[in-house]
């Protein structure tokens, strides 16, 4: 019965989640277009101080600006479902095509400091779990304090102090070592590519890797508590099954969650790590765009954001569903 | 005959920062193959403590700090923690009490089993698994070949006790303790529970350790019995000798305690040996005070009417109606309780009772069905005032003493509560005087309203559960298992103190209990019910005796063998 079942049942709880995704993603270009209208004329910013009426009505009439509301609204909900996000104000080059540039350097950052934050994270979570009163364990729980409290700019700074300037062992700021690889531009496949991106990574991951040590740690500790291992201790099983085999698998299922929000949250900060680095990434760009009220960047950049955490949310509901046997009941 | 385990002057220790605490003291204790040696106390005795510390797993911070425990002829005490891990398992095989929490709930029970046998008896993927199913088998799961790859939460509780047991007998160890093994159990698969370890054990040629609250248990299954109190064993024998002629003055009131299935009694016998459970109830005259004023002359002979009550829990949801599954709970019932009298309900868990309870008491909707409280209907919409006025008739004591006290609310707050809310004293001096007068009516000292509930025990809080209830002056009290989480010796207190209650202020009662025994001392009359729908409706005695339905037959039989230890 378990395979076909738990098929169906996938099918219609990922059904239900995507039609909850659609909705958010309604709501949130409903507002990005809503910028539009709100944050200033976009004219002023990009005509000169001595542009005549008539240039200006002309601008205003090639960006569609005279146009009912309801009809803007709808010629950019097209275009946006086409992928045509209009043209930069600032650069009059297509949004998407400046996006997609930028995109990788931004996702690669992502990717290299949420796999730090997860790996460290656990590792040390479970290690302070099982070993609660050890004077490393100890140590570790301190340290962690410093890196839940400091904001990010003063780590990101302080690095650069200690391994640009002091040490001199790593560079200071942007992206170096880049490679086209089919249209993807990657800095992940040379020697100079990795010594740049590791001080904004880790710059970036070192909140998210507290909290999920912290957390690992305080579900470890629950767990270990547990009657099922307990149960295990007493049927002889090793010390390693016990910890890896029962417990941290029972710590992941809270964890999951936590880890899929902050990936979100790890787009979001690295506004202020790419802007302390100087990485050429999408925060970096959204960071100018507001500097210059470049609306078209502003709409893209959020519609974009929300939909990496509604398909990462996707994601933790189904790694959920996987993980524990429990949900695939479906009711109750 | 040599003993497999023999225990000689234990002594565990729990330091704590004011001083230490000796939960055990001195106790000695064998256990030879092939034999079940009962350990019975009440909570707080030790005879827990005695069997975690058989395989070292003490709870941190308790160490043994006295006597020695041979196994087979060896000394385990002092084993290092690895040459003690391979012991477990192996050699001495253990069962916990609750099957709901002793699995992992995100591992199969066939990995569960094949990792367990891989690691005591060394053997292959592939045997384990034909082992695994040996060892389902033999602990009676049918089919068991599918059910390997099953989670724990698709398992029955009974069924995943026998889980547990082929879990615990996978290393095939020489030893089982089993520490509350049935206590989470309903009666009847207590019963195949105990049948099942009784056989194994005379197959398998196991010494058996069952640490147990529960004299019916001991009757059940045990050769030998120990009994503990307070940390020292004061009494050791034959299972006839000990429950028949008792020579400890501390065994003579437990044994006395357990109520009886057979006769009704007037009151429940009180264990008078405990320190402290002496506390009698001080019932002043309450005609004139706050709790009987105010009370309508009520000429309703019916206090609770249900007629064909019905209700539905879904156990599946669907987008489409024919792949929902849903639980009929309570299923056309009708019955009816006269003003003054106590009404019993007797089933087994999932029979419905709880729920039927529940949907009285307000907390349910019915799916379809009547329900009239002294001739009022309490579903229809119109009148809402009248329908909570009739409502605030009604309180119910739960279950759980434990979870059903908000543990950040003083008592004097909790019992209070219902007073301020119904504004029913004149003012917030009364209200003072009626909460100290309604926590010394339920047997506490008035010093206990600035204390919080976690300060109390087990029974303290079930009796400011029932201050609660009191406090809103009511004329119905449902009861929901009440003493069933607490041990004899304070069951027979609170079942006492409710007796007194309601014929003091003349209550209605409905009365919930899985315990055949204490329904036949509390009720007048009884219901059982089976699986959402009532099987019999009679008076107590008569159901006793002559029970008509199969079902009643049934459940009377269960009943533990008192006629053991009748005097």
């Amino acid at each position: 019965m378990a395979p076909l079942l738990l098929k169906g049942l996938m099918f219609y709880f990922i059904l239900n989640r995507l039609a909850q995704a659609l909705l958010v993603m309604a709501v949130v270009s409903a507002i990005s277009f809503s910028l539009f209208n709100f944050v200033g004329d976009p004219v002023n910013n990009m005509v000169g101080q001595d542009a005549t009426r008539e240039q200006r009505i002309e601008i205003r009439q090639q960006l569609g600006l005279d146009d009912p509301i309801l009809v803007q609204y709808q010629r950019f909900m097209l275009n946006v479902v086409k992928g045509d996000f209009g043209l930069s104000y600032r650069i009059k080059q297509p949004v998407s095509q400046l996006i997609l540039e930028r995109l990788p350097a931004t996702l690669e950052l992502v990717f290299a400091s949420a796999v730090i934050a997860v790996f460290i994270g656990i590792v040390l979570g479970v290690y302070t779990g099982i070993r609660r009163y050890s004077w490393v364990s100890k140590i570790i729980m301190s340290v962690s304090l410093i890196g839940v409290s400091l904001p990010t700019f003063i780590i990101g700074i302080g690095l650069i102090y200690l391994f640009a300037v002091y040490l001199r062992w790593l560079p200071s700021s942007g992206r170096a070592g880049v490679i086209e690889l089919g249209g993807w531009k990657t800095s992940l496949l040379t020697v100079d590519g990795w010594r740049s991106i590791i001080l904004p990574a880790v710059t970036l991951s070192l909140f998210q890797l507290t909290m999920i040590l912290r957390l690992v740690r305080a579900e470890m500790l629950e767990v270990m508590r547990s009657d099922y291992i307990k149960f295990a201790r007493a049927r002889g099983l090793a010390n390693r099954a016990i910890h890896f085999g029962h417990a941290l698998r029972n710590t992941l299922v809270p964890v999951i969650t936590i880890i899929g929000l902050n990936i979100g949250g790890l787009i979001a900060y690295s506004v202020i790590t790419e802007t302390v680095f100087q990485w050429p990434g999408t925060g970096l760009m959204f960071i100018q765009a507001v500097d210059f009220v470049d609306v078209p960047i502003m709409a893209a950049y959020l519609i974009f954001v929300a939909l990496l955490f509604v398909v990462i949310n996707l994601i933790v509901d189904i790694l959920y569903f996987i993980v524990d046997p429990r949900i695939r009941r479906g009711g109750s | 005959m040599t003993n497999l385990l023999e225990i000689n002057n234990l002594s565990v220790d729990f330091p704590s920062r004011r001083g230490q605490v000796s939960a055990v003291n001195k106790v000695s204790l064998a256990v030879a193959k092939g034999e079940v040696l009962g350990l019975v106390g009440e909570s707080g005795a030790g005879k827990s403590t005695v069997g975690n510390s058989v395989i070292n797993l003490l709870e941190p911070p308790g160490i043994i700090s006295g006597g020695e425990i041979i196994f087979d002829g060896t000394r385990i005490d002092q084993l290092s923690n690895e040459e003690m891990r391979k012991l477990r398992g192996t050699k001495i095989g253990t069962i916990f009490q609750d099957p709901q929490t002793s699995l992992n709930p995100l591992m199969t029970i066939g990995k569960q089993l094949s990792e367990t046998l891989i690691e005591t008896l060394k053997i292959s993927g592939a045997s384990a698994r034909e082992k695994s199913i040996e060892l389902l088998d033999s602990v009676g799961i049918p089919d068991p070949e599918p059910r390997l790859n099953a989670y724990p939460h698709q398992f029955s509780g009974g069924m995943r006790q026998r889980v547990v047991i082929a879990l615990a007998l996978a290393g095939d160890p020489d030893l089982i303790i089993a520490d509350e093994p049935t206590t989470a159990l309903d009666v009847s698969i207590q019963k195949q529970i105990l049948d099942l370890m009784k056989s194994l054990c005379k197959q398998r040629n196991l010494g058996v350790i069952i640490v147990t609250h529960d004299i019916g248990v001991i009757a059940e299954i045990a050769d030998r019995v120990a009994v503990m109190y307070n940390g020292q064993l004061v009494e050791q024998g034959e299972v006839t000798q000990v429950l028949q002629k008792p020579k400890h003055d501390y065994t003579k009131s437990l044994i006395s305690a357990v109520p009886s299935g057979d006769q009704k009694l007037h009151r429940f016998t009180v264990v008078d040996y405990i320190d402290g459970s002496t506390e009698k109830v001080t019932l002043e005259n309450v005609s004139d005070h706050w709790l009987s004023r105010n009370k309508p002359s009520n000429t309703h002979d019916i206090a609770v009417s249900v007629k064909n009550l019905s209700i539905e829990f879904s156990i599946r949801k669907a987008l489409f109606r024919k792949n929902r599954i849903s639980l009929k709970a309570v299923d056309d019932v009708s019955i009816e309780i006269k003003t003054g009298e106590s009404f019993g309900l007797v089933g087994e868990s999932g029979s419905g009772k709880s729920t039927l309870a529940r949907l009285i008491a307000g907390l349910y909707t019915p799916k379809s069905g009547d329900i009239d409280i002294f001739g009022h209907n309490v579903l229809q919409k119109t009148k809402k005032t009248k329908t909570s006025l009739i409502r605030r008739k009604m309180q119910m004591i739960f279950q759980d003493p434990y979870s059903s006290l908000n543990s950040r609310m003083t008592v004097e707050d909790i019992v209070s509560e219902p007073i301020r809310f119904h504004r029913s004293t004149r003012n917030q001096s009364e209200a003072a005087v009626v909460v100290r007068d309604l926590i010394s009516f339920v047997g506490m000292p008035s010093t206990s309203l600035r204390k919080y509930p976690h300060e109390f025990s087990g029974g303290q809080r079930q009796r400011i559960s029932i201050a609660r209830a009191l406090a809103s002056r009511p004329e119905i009290l449902i009861c929901d298992e009440p003493t069933s989480a607490l041990d004899v010796s304070v069951q027979a207190n609170i079942l006492n103190l409710l007796k007194d209650l309601q014929e003091e202020l003349s209550l209605t009662m409905l009365f919930i209990s899985h315990d055949l025994p204490v329904i036949r001392q509390m009720c007048d009359r009884v219901a059982v019910m089976q699986n959402g729908r009532i099987c019999e409706i009679a008076e107590t005695d008569t159901l006793f005796d002559h029970p008509n339905h199969e079902y009643s037959k049934h459940l009377l039989g269960l009943m533990p063998r008192m006629d053991l230890f009748r005097l």
